[in-house]
């Protein structure tokens, strides 16, 4: 107790300020006892001349009693500034062999470990798997998204303070290097705890731990500098129109719901009552308008890593021939027998410009040939990996019990990961059967987006199929108003950011949550929408606030 | 009606050589206010409160002929008058400040224009309102007195944004403005430490290392205090203007202060000039409310003051709400000439928040009719205030006005509304404790920061009366950090942002508002009112008991489970969510449209709570996940908002600022970084290159540190010096 009055009486100087280290460690005692002798803080004795010099403070960062237990739970987790990710060798090239997703700060090690699962550890045992590995010793296993499925293989390279680059908590996941993997592990590092970083922020950390010197740093606060101001003012402007014009008026309308439930927050008796059923239309409007733009930017992905198309069926369908007529190749062997396919073929082919990957796969059936029970294995994989599958039929067999049992298989193994990749139908062998009719396939039409027919030996249908395949991927081949834009991982992100907000915000507003709780919401979208724009807030509201409503005594 | 103005003066930033001219001015023309000694005895109060016999007060009246050299041999003895704080002003911010500083033990003397006025409420006299009632359940967790004197003195009550979360949930009290004044007024006499005097202060005596010693009355009188605090309100250089005439005066039929401003000026402060207004008075008797739709306070009163002994129902008055109508409009019209904005003789841009009737009617025209609120200003008081109707056109239009409004058409005027412009210094002169950064001791509040609002005015005068006191004790002075309180966000606002016209507190202000509620304020600032001394025993012991009923509530429903009966289907019922065997009492709580008061008809409520704990159990558990996630957030940012920046910095130097960063930067010399990046025209860019800087500049000094340790060793010790420097060469 003697401490803790002499921690009060004390002038504090700097930061060392008695409520914000009680703060930090609840177990000191914060108050004083109530005798008589020590009820202020104010000594008796007055000193004039210890006033010279700057004036001491005392900050103070109240804390709230009532929630005084929480907060000695989060300690631990109370970042410096937060633990940061993000891809850290190019993106958008030519596919590399690796690629590595950086993740830095005080909880590095805990965010990883919710995202990597060294190998022989089971999925159960994750659960309460606590990582703790040792710095600089690489470590072979899987990435996890949130729900625990497999995103990629992953070596995880800890480096732990201070032997890092930043001098903080590193661990390093070596992905396999394409755009897509890369993209998907560093979301899942997001989903466990980390912020994406900013541009050169691990470098600024590496600086404002000591880990480089003057002249490094000099040239960082240049390059920093040049590149926040690039990204407040050139970011949007000029290039991408529809993009910014899409961010804009998203943002606009974030504000404008902000004003409008505001202005009754703090004028409630001086304005007409808010229409809740349009508010909530407005807003779903808006989610709907940010994932379109979430759509517009994996087109644009695709642009750059392209589609993966894998033709399923069962054996003997012609999937290999359909192949071969669509790369006008004779990249896959073709026979009449059964279950010649044993492996996964590729062959890339190039449909209005975006790069496409054939996968052939082998039929898919029960088998107990231990080459081919190999090969439906990867089948079935490549299936799942795929942007399009297109699943193939013989006009002749028409549709079997086996192709019904096939299409169940596929959705069992999609709806387990939570994907749904869209399916066409493709009617092969179209020659040998004239007569087909497509009405037999009602039964399962549902199942599909497509249907196409083909014949892979006089290459018919083969247009048709590349038409379908762009038309169930949403890529129309005439560009729909504003649709074509470029957004690089940072707008991406906050994209996502932002429709995460107005997610949360639906979710508050079907709970039947009061008001004021939207806003925060509403908010934390508009700030990220004004991150892509580079623009601020606060005084915002007030100003639509005042412009647009008649208010004040 | 609130207008910003061009400083009627040029704003001159001379500065004098301060520690020469006041003090000899005094020794050369004070002579006849020289008092004999001997009332001295009489003059000292009793000390009953908080500091008890072991205070050894300095004495409180000092004779000055000893340290006044040869020129007062020939006088009688002099009385110098010393105090540990002087107050300037007894409007809200000087009554919190002086009774703070007072209760904390300092000696302390309020000097005011009228003692008659002292907690007067010149404009609306209502207290709270969104954010606003916030503020003032802040500073009566800190121990201040506005909440007390509201909960005692209400005509009418109410809460707004009832159903709009309980961060926004607000209390606004009409008072009665005599009675108000009246009961501020005992609390300040009968407190003791705490002088009065009737005074109008003329300038401000600083000493020789930019401290001050003291304050100069328009009398010739000297009163001594290492701590002033300054709220002159709308008083410093008043003027009052109806229509086109104007007169100088702080309020009607008050005089202004004058000469402050230049003894302020003269001290290098850069001082503005606002404008505010207030509406015409009419008599309650000659308005026919037959008409009007009445608005009447709420059944179930609530409360300002966290302390149950103030918490006494009273009889509530009524309000009424009118409307505007075509021929108000049509008035308005024919007549803009008459207003001093469209008229043109004052360059004008009415702050935003408070718009004058013309100015709705000009900016709104789609709208055909505003709402107008009459408001009893009090018991035995027959003025009703006209809310929403302030107006710049002169008085022989005023009555024509009023009575274009339904209920209002034959009513009589009691007092025309009119408009008061008025010095105020811009408060980035002053640090987040309100003191002025310029002079130790000299601490600024209320509408002299540029506020406007009674509550805004208490809570600065609560921060600075115990600033005061802390100071003259030689103690640190306490900042609160915008985070935790909307007090703290305030002040930081004040002395961050570029102000364009008088500051209101709107909730929107605060970015964590949900944290900052009015049902918590108490668990977030009342251990520090009693660690300041502000929160006697009794209050601490009712605090302590309150959460620990609180805590003990919320455990308890975590731990009672229902299953099935009337209850779970009620629940169900009204939340349209299927209830769950078993379900604990916590889990149903949480539950859309289902309160406390329904766990009370169904016998699973706790008897023992009041209606305040009941609510905050409430709160805490129904919003938890939010307020947990809020919490984080405002945890990720914390440690880099709070890091402090050095007082010297050379902002100019910064090659890696952008131009306006450097400028304002060097103009506002945030104190944190997070200030810093609240800078109006600083970007992140800049808050990165500061960070860098910072950190550059460290390095660079550690370094210089390391090579000058190195150098001096040889010297040091001849012989053995010369090998330790290669040992640590090596």
């Amino acid at each position: 107790m003697a401490l803790a009055l002499l921690r009060l009486l004390v002038p504090c100087r700097r930061h060392k300020n008695p409520l914000l280290s009680h703060l930090l460690n609840p177990k000191i005692p914060l108050f004083l006892p109530s005798s008589p002798l020590s009820k202020t803080l104010i000594p008796h004795l007055k000193t004039l001349t210890s006033r010279a010099g700057a004036p001491e403070q005392t900050l103070v960062l109240t804390k709230d009693e009532r929630f005084g237990s929480s907060e000695a739970a989060r300690d631990e987790a109370t970042p410096e500034a937060g633990t940061i990710a993000a891809i850290v060798t190019s993106l958008g090239g030519g596919a590399a062999a690796v690629g590595i997703v950086r993740l830095s700060g005080p909880t590095a090690v805990s965010v990883a470990a919710r995202v990597f699962r060294p190998v022989g550890r089971s999925k159960e045992a994750s659960c309460a798997f606590s990582w703790r590995p040792r710095s600089h010793f690489v470590e072979y296993g899987f990435a996890l998204d949130q729900k625990g499925n497999v995103i990629d293989e992953v070596l995880a390279i800890p480096m732990l303070a201070p032997r890092s680059y930043t001098r903080e908590d590193v661990v390093e996941l070596q992905c396999h290097g394409n755009d897509v993997c890369l993209r998907r592990v560093l979301g899942a590092c997001l989903e466990a705890g980390a912020r994406l970083a900013e541009p050169g922020e691990f470098t600024l950390r590496a600086f404002l731990n000591g880990r480089l010197d003057l002249s490094q740093a000099e040239n960082i606060g240049r390059l920093i500098s040049a590149k926040s101001v690039a990204a407040a003012d050139s970011a949007l402007a000029g290039i991408q129109g529809g993009f910014s014009y899409l961010v804009k008026s998203l943002r606009k309308q974030c504000i404008e719901l902000i004003s409008e439930i505001e202005a009754r927050l703090d004028f409630d008796d001086e304005l007409p009552p808010l229409d809740s059923n349009m508010l909530i239309n407005l807003i779903d409007d808006m989610w709907h308008d940010v994932r379109q733009a979430l759509d517009t930017a994996n087109y644009d992905k695709l642009l750059q890593s392209g589609l993966q198309i894998a033709i399923i069926g069962r054996p003997n369908v012609g999937k290999s021939s359909l192949l071969n007529a669509w790369s006008k190749s004779d990249r896959a062997i073709v026979t009449e027998i059964a279950g010649t396919t044993r492996d996964v073929v590729e062959a890339n082919v190039t449909v209005q410009g975006i790069p496409v990957t054939l996968l052939d796969t082998a039929g898919i059936r029960e088998t107990d040939d231990i080459v081919e029970k190999i090969g439906v294995q990867r089948s079935e994989a490549a299936a799942l990996a795929a942007d399009v599958i297109i699943m193939t039929i013989s006009a002749v067999d028409g549709w079997t019990e086996d192709d019904t049992k096939l299409v169940e298989h596929i959705w069992k193994n999609q709806k387990s990961t939570g994907s749904a990749i869209p399916m066409i139908l493709a009617i092969n062998k179209i020659d040998c059967a004239p007569y087909f009719s497509v009405q037999t396939f009602e039964a399962v039409g549902n199942s599909f987006t497509k249907h196409v027919q083909t014949c892979a030996v006089t290459g018919k249908g083969i247009p048709e199929l590349e038409r379908a395949v762009l038309d169930v991927r949403g890529l129309d081949p005439i560009p729909a108003g504003g649709r074509r834009w470029t957004v690089n991982q940072r707008q991406f992100e906050q994209l996502l950011r932002t429709q995460e907000a107005l997610s949360r915000l639906k979710s508050s507003i079907n709970e039947e949550l009061p008001m004021d709780f939207w806003t925060i919401d509403l908010r934390e979208a508009a700030l990220a929408l004004g991150e892509i724009s580079g623009e601020d807030i606060s005084e915002e509201i007030l100003s639509t606030i005042f412009g647009k409503f008649c208010i004040g005594k | 009606m609130l207008l910003r103005l061009r400083p009627m003066t040029a704003a001159t930033t001379t500065v004098v050589r301060p520690h020469l001219s006041p003090r000899l001015s005094f020794f050369f023309h004070s002579s006849p206010s020289i008092l004999s000694s001997s009332p001295i005895a009489n003059f000292r109060p009793h000390r009953r409160r908080i500091f008890p016999s072991r205070w050894s007060p300095r004495r409180s009246l000092t004779t000055a002929a000893s340290s006044a050299g040869q020129d007062w041999k020939d006088h009688a003895e002099t009385i110098e008058e010393r105090y540990d704080v002087i107050v300037v002003g007894g409007g809200h911010a000087g009554c919190e400040a002086a009774l703070a500083s007072a209760r904390l033990g300092a000696r302390t003397l309020l000097l005011t224009l009228n003692i008659d006025r002292i907690a007067w409420q010149p404009c609306n006299p209502a207290v709270g309102g969104p954010a606003k009632s916030q503020l003032v359940h802040e500073v009566d967790a800190l121990g201040g007195e506005i909440g007390k004197i509201a909960d005692r003195c209400y005509l009418q009550k109410r809460i707004l944004n009832l159903s709009k979360g309980p961060a926004v949930r607000a209390l606004r009290a009409q008072t009665d403005k005599r009675e108000y004044a009246m009961e501020m007024k005992k609390v300040v006499e009968s407190t003791s430490n705490l002088f009065i005097r009737e005074a109008m202060v003329t300038e401000i005596l600083v000493g020789k290392n930019d401290n001050v010693e003291g304050v100069q009355t328009f009398f010739g009188m000297n009163f001594y205090a290492p701590s002033i605090v300054l709220t002159t309100g709308t008083f410093m250089s008043g003027k009052i203007w109806v229509g086109r005439t104007s007169m100088p005066a702080g309020r009607a039929g008050e005089s202004a202060s004058q000469g402050l401003t230049e003894s302020l000026q003269h001290l290098g402060f850069e001082t503005d000039r606002l404008k505010t207004g207030t509406p015409a008075r009419v008599d309650y008797r000659s308005v026919d409310f037959s008409g009007l739709e009445p608005q009447h306070g709420d059944e179930e009163v609530s409360w300002f003051s966290f302390d149950p002994e103030y918490h006494i129902e009273r009889e509530q008055m009524c309000c009424y709400l009118t409307r505007t109508t075509k021929d108000t409009h049509q008035l308005i019209r024919d007549n803009l000439h008459e207003t001093p904005t469209y008229g043109g003789w004052v360059e004008a841009k009415g702050p935003r928040y408070c718009p004058s009737i013309e100015d709705k009617i000009v900016r709104f025209q789609d709208k055909d009719s505003h709402q107008i609120f009459l408001e009893p200003e009090g018991r035995n008081v027959p003025e009703l205030y006209v809310q929403g109707f302030s107006t710049g056109l002169p008085e022989r239009l005023q009555l024509a006005l009023l009575r274009t409004l339904p209920g209002l058409e034959n009513c009589l005027m009691l007092r025309p509304a009119y408009a008061v412009e008025y010095d105020y210094l811009p408060a980035h002169q002053c640090s987040r404790s309100l003191m002025t950064k310029k002079f130790e001791g000299l601490f600024f509040s209320g509408q002299i920061n540029g506020t406007t609002g009674y509550e805004e005015a208490a809570a600065q005068g609560l921060i600075s009366g115990i600033n005061a006191a802390r100071h003259s004790y030689g103690k640190s002075v306490i900042i609160l950090e915008r985070e935790s309180c909307f007090i703290g966000t305030l002040i930081d606002d004040l002395v961050t942002k570029d102000l364009r016209e008088p500051y209101r507190m709107l909730t929107s202000r605060s970015e964590y508002r949900i944290l900052l509620r009015a049902d918590n304020a108490d668990s977030r600032l009342t251990p520090l009112g009693r660690e300041i001394g502000l929160i006697d025993d009794r209050r601490w012991n009712l605090y302590q008991s309150k959460q620990a009923h609180i805590l003990e509530e919320k455990e308890r429903l975590k731990a009672v489970r229902v299953s099935g009966g009337d209850f779970a289907a009620e629940v169900s019922r009204l939340s349209g969510q299927p209830v769950k065997d078993s379900s604990s009492l916590e889990s149903l709580l949480k539950k859309p449209h289902i309160q406390y008061k329904v766990l009370d008809k169904h016998g699973y409520g706790n008897k023992l709570l009041s209606r305040i704990e009941k609510e905050c159990v409430e709160i805490d558990i129904k919003y938890e996940g939010f307020i947990a996630r809020q919490r984080s957030q405002l945890q990720q940012i914390l440690n880099q908002q709070h890091r402090r920046l050095p007082e010297d910095l050379d902002y100019h130097s910064m090659r890696t600022l952008s131009l306006e960063a450097r400028e304002k930067l060097s103009k506002v010399r945030p104190q944190t970084i997070g200030q810093a990046s609240r800078v109006g025209g600083v970007n992140p860019a800049d808050i990165t290159a500061l960070l860098i800087y910072l950190e550059a500049s460290c390095r660079k000094s550690t370094e210089k540190k390391r090579q000058e340790l190195l150098r001096s060793i040889p010297t040091e010790a001849d012989g053995t010096g010369s090998s330790l420097a290669t040992a640590a060469q090596a």
